[in-house]
């Protein structure tokens, strides 16, 4: 939790510019991490090498996460993200191809319709970002962390419920999918 | 740094997991820039809710159920990909045209 600590530094005397230079700083190297990284997932050839591209952007993207003084959100981005669902997307990768001798093109005919597509949304989107008045708040506010636990058991109570069972829901429906076929007949 | 770079931040990495779930061929590619997508939406709660003091904590608590909903979707995500891989044999989705035939 180095960035939160800068971060933190950066809120408490905000009229010290040392301390605002390090933020941004971090800003600039965590987001050339997470666009690096994004841009090296859809282009680079090999699968594998795109996963790697991935974790990259996430472990970026959670030091962004403890910059914008959310450590609990950068500690699930790492258990979550870094942890989990790139050791399962690298476990399916090495179970489904087997070898890399003929890499087939990447990239389907529509590729040029689909960058119009996405520079129209980044286009619109960061249109509207520059135009709106985002008002003068410099300074992340950190998040209050004893807030968030009473707030998650208390007005999100319900919804906290509904994650748990979509989880069993998930598992439930990833072991049947992922059964093989002759294992029915056997048993 | 204000609420807006982290906004274009995150308008970039959204636009980058677009593109590559059109463009991209193989499946489990598209999945991973699924997974682009939400945690570009993810960056931009987080920082509405650091920037915006009347949000109060809702939007880290937004961020922590799309990362459960996302961790539910990857598992059968995977799985349905596997599943298909082993049938067919390869990963590019334009093989897939079983409906169209």
């Amino acid at each position: 939790m180095r960035f939160d600590a800068g971060s933190r530094c950066a809120l408490e005397n905000s009229n010290g510019s040392v301390h605002l230079d390090i933020t941004g700083v971090l800003f600039v190297v965590l987001a050339i991490g997470v666009i690096g990284g994004g841009l090296a997932v859809v282009t680079l050839r090999n699968v594998i090498h795109s996963a790697i591209a991935m974790m990259v952007c996430f472990g970026s993207l959670a030091g962004m996460y403890a910059l914008l003084g959310a450590p609990i959100v950068a500690a699930a981005q790492v258990l979550i993200y870094l942890g989990a669902i790139s050791v399962l997307i690298i476990f399916a990768i090495m179970l489904t191809q087997a070898g890399d001798a003929s890499l087939p093109a990447p990239f389907h005919r529509q590729a040029p319709l689909a960058a119009l597509a996405a520079l129209l949304v980044v286009g619109l989107i960061g249109w509207s970002v520059i135009q709106t008045d985002w008002g003068t708040a410099t300074h992340a506010v950190a998040v209050n962390l004893q807030g968030l636990a009473t707030a998650l058991f208390t007005d999100y109570a319900l919804p906290f419920e509904i994650i748990s069972l979509l989880l069993l829901a998930a598992i439930i429906g990833a072991i049947f999918l992922a059964r093989r076929p002759e294992e029915d007949e056997r048993s | 740094m204000g609420l807006g770079s982290y906004l274009v931040v995150s308008t970039l990495l959204f636009a980058i997991g677009a593109f590559g779930f059109m463009a991209r061929r193989n499946a489990i590619l598209m999945l991973i820039c699924i997974e682009l997508m939400l945690n570009a939406v993810n960056l931009s709660l987080v920082a509405f809710n650091a920037f915006r003091p009347a949000a109060s904590v809702n939007g880290a608590i937004f961020a922590l159920m799309v990362m459960a909903v996302a961790a539910a979707e990857a598992t059968v995500g995977l799985a349905l990909i596997i599943a298909i891989i082993r049938t067919r044999q390869t990963a590019e989705v334009d093989e897939y045209h079983d409906l169209k035939d």
